[in-house]
């Protein structure tokens, strides 16, 4: 007989890191299913893309580090960031878009830094960055929106399949995303009225339902305790009020409306899904907070005054950058103390 | 005439800066005098004290004071490799693993235990102990105080009769305490057959 | 009537588990076989024994006193033959075994004389308080801190809340619940006893909503007091001494200090009713109510056990028949430690045994990497950032973790339960914890060091000025003598030189001992290396040699400055030593390259070189080189020390009459080993060495006979 000596406690609540990051992927079917609704399946195509030279990327990077593969690629962690890159590239990219992004992802942004948990930048964003200033033609292009425009259709399976791995014809395809047309059309008034793109029930024509999907994936991972409030609410908050103080109190000609900025481009899955990538981000409650919101002033920077029509790829890897800081600036105050720590000064 | 009167000016701003500047440093020097050498006492203070001489030097505080001068941060064969990453931090230096020529890293502490059954009584060892940490007198049995011994093994070499061992220090329910876990991609805790005690 | 509530940061909710064992009555273990008592069952010092092998005992009968203020007595829990006191295995993670006094019962159970107080406030309060401490009373939820440290309150300071702790909050654990709904009466004697002691303008009850029959229970006990029960809801570690002074008075005690600082006061149930025992009845803690829970066990429930009750023996009787056993808790699943001996005794913080079964408790999963998902920072029941702590423990910054407040750490598990990585927080904060401990221990003693290398180095200064002092005014007073007889004008220059190198004959010895010890371990690592067969021969080989010619340099340097300054100094007293030292090199020397040429040798062998017959003749003179400067030396040493021991034995005869007499006890000692071995292994010489054995002890007896002579010419 044999007894096991282990620390306290001895009990386990019980799931693991595959269970976290599997819910993760849950909340993103509602996002999925509308993308694909209104884009075809495009995205959905992207996604099986992504996730297989994920995991054939993290396989290989684990073989060569000598690491267990398969204790790795339980954990799903490379599904996560497949999933999340291809959910915001457009569904009209062709695969090769897709595998360069991953790959770049999974071996440059993660493993290179250590694998899960030790890289500082979300390696998503870090793919879809790279896309994005290296393909700006091909990373831009979306179709539009189902119903927007009768005489394109909503490409099929196959049509969806043709275009990803023949390539396309963007002329006859190409359609701008509510943000790219506001941007592009700023300042014309009788431009932005009359286009269909930007009315839609609350926001941007179909967007507004992909972002309100994503909302719902958000409210989801926020109820089974995945992630917290904070960061999504920092980050709304703080588009809300700019958005709000531009739209009314400066020129609604410029500065699009509040609904505009919260359901358009990539606000909600940035805001729950990307935001939120706990390895990157700050973790103190309070950091959270001002992690989240600061990511929601430079997403509306950029937007507003940048180069780019979105921009929370950029914001979020720029904050990433401040995370350590803002977790050493913003420790909770502790049983017993008066007043938190405050960086890494030593008290004397 | 004027190009001389541009090179006067000139000349004279720079002395003026020179002065100042000159001034401010000569002030500071007085004002901010800084008695003794406060960074040897910092360095001394990371040394393990054990002074044993492994480095080179006859104890610790003037291995201290070559430190302050730009010697090798690793030569201190008892502090290991803790004491040149703190010396490494301190005096801003790269870490660099110990010089294996001064010696190696023993893994566990060590105290010096005299057979007391072989001593002679030849007091060599007492004046080698440079920590006072061996009682006794002339021809008379000589032993250890544990507790004020640091391990440098001094001793050893001058004992005529070899009778001073260097052992580890044993652990006790009081030192004793838990391992760091084995890391990622283990199971903690480990089986541990029972013992049957009648 | 309802009382705030104050709530603290977060916590958990682990399955209850309680029903198995909480709808039983309290049962008797029994007696026995072995009863096996550590010394140190509390925090503090061990106590010292008072009892010996073979002594009787009677139950209740002191078998440690108390040893120091912060220690506490232990007792004999039944009557019996002090059978052992000995290091036994005891519950300790490291596995170690501490002092422990073996009983053997004797089946009678008599107690030893006591009687209690019905009227304690007659008693003096210091009578109370020595009368706890002589019962050996340490606080029972787990710690088992001294209750009576906790008891004496200082004059200057007063207590506003008294708490008694009847949370109970860990999960399986029902020791205070079955107490209370049965002996409610009897804890709330003991809480009065504690509120006469330390007059506090409140006493509270704190007990979770998941226990509804011991709230009604203390409830009913409760009425004609002024004792409150507050009801908490229940979630872990609401039970954490912090946690529910926090939710009763909404006070926080400061890192590092401890309850009394902001006026409160907080016991455990089994402590108020151990105390009750002790005062009221006059009996002291030798027993108490532990649950046996865990799906193994068959008769779950809670059980009154005699501390020293070995846990196998205790098991067996509540029907634990499974030998496969997986896993053994002492404590809850939350903090209780692992078991890993049936042996191990029952103590006075013994809540609790679990025996789950590997489905009830499966094993843990292999930890994962941390992702920083701040679960366990939402779990924290101190409102720590657990996941900044691991990172800092497992890179062992631990400056940085201590920043962190890793000290007001309470290990309560909760960050662990939560993390979806598996990853044991809590053994990462033990680590650190410990090893913080450890550098703060070895920081001291360098500091202590220091003071006593520097006191050194002083008195040394101090003598060699005193010396120099001396010699100058004798140098003056020869100098003065010399000049009133006239003598040669021409005076030799005082030796100063010399005296100003004993700093540097110092350090050259350092130097000299340090790169010997660095040849030796060269040596050795060659040595090894050797016997591996590994590649960089050659390069050990080279560092060997280079260790071997700066260690002699070092050496040289050492002895001739030695002898330079002995030359100086006291010129015939040094050359004595030199011929055993140069002949002492000379035998390291020759063996040295005895043994390269061996080496040689072999190899040479080895590759079928041609000259091997030539090396073999090298190797043998050699060999006979080295021997002879051997037996030299040994034969210059044993020259030396007979020559002290006759410079000894012409300034005292009897010492080295007596020491001959112990060298010739030596010898004898030795012979007598010689033969016994050779007798062992039957080797046909024995007769030889029983030869020898008669002649060192003829030897032996001639020494004596001598010492008596000597010591009676003396006396």
């Amino acid at each position: 007989m044999a007894l096991l000596s282990v620390t306290s406690p001895h009990i386990h609540k019980p799931g693991n890191t595959g269970g976290f990051m599997r819910q993760v992927l849950y909340a993103t079917l509602p996002g999925l299913f509308m993308l694909t609704y209104f884009f075809g399946f495009g995205t959905l195509i992207n996604v099986v893309i992504a996730s297989a030279v994920a995991m054939g990327c993290e396989a290989l990077i684990l073989k060569v580090r000598n690491k267990p593969i398969a204790f790795y690629l339980n954990d799903y962690s490379a599904v996560v960031t497949a999933v999340l890159l291809a959910l915001a590239i457009p569904p009209t990219a062709p695969w090769w878009l897709t595998v360069i992004g991953c790959a770049f992802a999974i071996v440059v942004a993660k493993h290179l830094y250590g694998g899960l948990g030790m890289n500082p930048f979300n390696p998503a964003m870090v793919g879809y960055v790279l896309l994005l200033i290296s393909f700006p033609k091909e990373m831009t292009t979306w179709l539009p929106a189902a119903g927007l425009d009768n005489s394109v259709n909503v490409p099929g399976v196959f049509e969806s399949l043709r275009l990803t791995f023949l390539g396309t014809n963007p002329d006859a395809l190409s359609g701008a995303t509510p943000l790219d047309t506001f941007k592009t059309y700023a300042g014309q008034p009788e431009v932005l009225d009359s286009n269909a793109i930007l009315h839609g029930t609350f926001a941007g024509y179909g967007w507004e339902w992909v972002n309100i999907a994503f909302l719902l994936g958000g409210v989801y991972l926020i109820w089974k305790k995945i992630i917290t409030w904070h960061i999504p609410a920092g980050m709304l908050l703080s588009i809300f009020l700019l958005s709000g103080f531009f739209n009314t109190a400066v020129d609604a000609d410029n500065y699009p409306s509040i609904m505009h900025h919260l359901l358009s481009g990539g606000t909600m899955l940035g805001a729950f899904f990307i935001a939120t990538d706990p390895v990157t981000a700050a973790t103190s409650n309070r950091g959270k907070i001002i992690y989240g919101f600061l990511i929601g002033l430079l997403t509306y920077v950029i937007r507003t005054w940048g180069g780019y029509p979105d921009a929370v790829a950029f914001s979020v890897l720029l904050m990433n950058l401040a995370a350590p800081t803002l977790d050493y600036y913003t420790q909770p105050r502790t049983y017993g103390h008066r007043q938190p720590n405050k960086g890494l000064a030593k008290p004397d | 005439m004027e190009f001389l009167f541009d090179n006067i000016t000139a000349l004279g701003a720079l002395t003026a800066i020179a002065l100042g500047f000159g001034a401010l440093l000569g002030f500071a020097a007085v004002k901010f005098k800084v008695d003794g050498n406060p960074i040897v006492e910092q360095i001394d203070a990371l040394l393990p004290q054990t002074q044993c001489g492994q480095c080179g030097h006859p104890g610790c505080r003037p291995y201290a004071e070559g430190l302050a001068e730009g010697e090798e941060i690793n030569k201190c064969v008892p502090g290991g490799e803790d004491t040149i990453r703190a010396l490494a931090d301190l005096l801003g230096r790269e870490f660099v693993p110990l010089d294996e020529e001064h010696g190696q890293t023993p893994e566990t502490k060590m105290v010096a235990v005299i057979r007391e059954a072989e001593c002679i009584g030849c007091t060599k060892c007492i004046q080698a102990c440079p920590m006072d940490a061996i009682l006794g007198a002339a021809k008379q049995m000589h032993t250890v105080i544990a507790d004020e011994c640091t391990g440098c093994d001094l001793c050893v070499e001058p004992c005529p009769v070899d009778c001073i061992d260097m052992l580890p220090v044993p652990e006790t329910l009081q030192t004793w305490h838990w391992d760091a876990p084995k890391g990622i991609g283990n199971r903690p805790g480990e089986l541990i057959p029972v013992r049957n005690i009648a | 009537m309802s009382r705030r509530i104050w709530d603290f940061h977060g916590g958990i909710h682990p399955p209850q588990n309680k029903k198995q064992s909480s709808e039983t009555s309290i049962r008797r273990a029994g007696l026995p076989e072995q009863l096996i008592v550590p010394l140190q069952q509390h925090i503090g010092a061990p106590g010292k024994p008072c009892v010996a092998v073979g002594d009787r005992v009677r139950k209740g009968q002191m078998l440690a006193r108390a040893n120091g203020f912060v220690s506490l007595p232990v007792h004999a829990p039944t009557s019996g033959t002090v059978q052992a006191i000995e290091p036994r295995p005891i519950q300790h993670p490291s596995g170690m075994d501490a002092l422990c006094v073996v009983i053997t019962p004797d089946g009678e159970d008599t107690w030893i004389e006591h009687s209690g107080v019905s009227d304690y406030s007659a008693l003096d309060k210091k009578e109370i308080l020595h009368r706890i401490r002589e019962a050996g009373i340490a606080g029972m939820g787990g710690a088992g801190f001294p209750s009576v440290v906790k008891l004496g309150v200082k004059p200057d300071q007063k207590i506003q809340t008294l708490i008694l702790n009847a949370v109970e909050c860990e999960p399986y654990i029902t020791a205070d619940d079955r107490l209370m709904r049965e002996r409610a009466d009897e804890i709330v004697q003991g809480l009065q006893i504690i509120g006469h002691l330390i007059t506090p303008d409140e006493i509270l009850i704190g007990i979770e909503d998941n226990k509804p029959h011991a709230i009604e229970a203390m409830n009913r006990a409760t009425q004609e007091t002024d004792i409150e029960v507050v009801v908490v809801p229940t979630k872990y570690p609401s039970g954490g001494e912090k946690q529910l002074i926090r939710m009763l008075t909404g006070k926080e005690v400061r890192s590092g200090g401890i309850p009394a600082d902001v006026g409160v006061v907080c016991h455990n149930t089994g402590t108020a009713y151990a105390i009750k025992r002790a005062i009221m009845d006059g009996e002291p803690l030798i027993s108490r109510i532990t649950t046996l829970t865990g799906d193994y066990v068959a008769d779950k429930g809670n059980y009154e056990v005699l501390l020293g009750t070995p846990v196998g023996w205790l098991l067996q009787q509540a029907g634990v028949k499974a030998t496969d056993l997986h896993r053994l808790i002492m404590g809850g699943p939350m903090m209780g430690f692992a078991v890993h001996n049936m042996a191990v005794p029952v103590v006075k913080t013994t809540n609790c045994l679990l025996v789950p079964t590997l489905e009830e408790f499966p094993d843990p999963a292999a930890e994962q990497p941390c992702i920083r998902c701040g679960t366990c920072a939402q779990a924290c029941p101190v409102n720590l950032l657990p996941q900044q702590l691991y990172w800092f423990a497992k890179t062992k910054e631990f400056d940085k973790a201590a920043h962190f407040n890793l000290a007001d750490c309470i290990e309560c598990g909760a960050c662990s339960y939560v993390c979806p990585s598996n990853i044991p927080l809590v053994q990462y904060y033990r680590f650190a914890k410990g090893e913080i401990r450890t550098q703060q221990q070895e920081q001291a003693k360098a500091d202590h060091a220091r003071q006593r290398f520097e006191a050194r180095q002083a008195r040394l200064a101090r003598e060699e000025e005193e010396k120099e002092r001396k010699r100058q005014e004798r140098a003056k007073a020869a100098a003065a003598k010399q000049a009133q007889k006239k003598a040669a004008p021409a005076e030799k220059p005082a030796p100063t030189a010399a005296i100003t190198g004993g700093d540097d004959l110092a350090k050259l010895q350092t130097a000299a001992a340090s790169t010997m010890k660095r040849y030796k371990e060269a040596q050795k690592a060659l040595a090894t290396a050797e016997k591996n067969g590994t590649d960089n021969l050659e390069a050990l080989q080279k560092k060997v040699a280079q260790l071997k010619e700066k260690a002699d340099q070092a050496k040289a340097a050492f002895t001739s400055a030695k002898s330079a300054q002995a030359e100086d100094a006291a010129p015939p007293a040094a050359t004595k030593e030199d011929p055993l030292a140069a002949l002492k090199q000379a035998s390291a020397d020759d063996f040295a390259a005895y043994k390269a040429a061996e080496q040689a040798l072999q190899e040479a062998q080895a590759n079928n070189g041609a000259d091997t017959q030539a090396l073999q003749q090298r190797v043998i003179e050699l060999k006979a080189k080295s021997d002879a400067s051997k037996a030299a030396m040994k034969a210059a040493r044993a020259r030396q020390k007979e020559e002290i021991q006759q410079q000894n034995a012409a300034s005292d005869p009897v010492k080295a009459a007596k020491m001959e007499v112990a060298k010739q006890q030596v010898l004898l000692k030795k012979a007598t080993k010689a033969l016994q071995a050779a007798k062992d292994s039957d080797a046909g010489a024995t007769d030889a060495l029983q030869e020898n054995v008669s002649a060192a002890e003829q030897a032996l007896q001639a020494a004596e006979h001598a010492l008596k002579k000597v010591e009676e010419e003396h006396a």
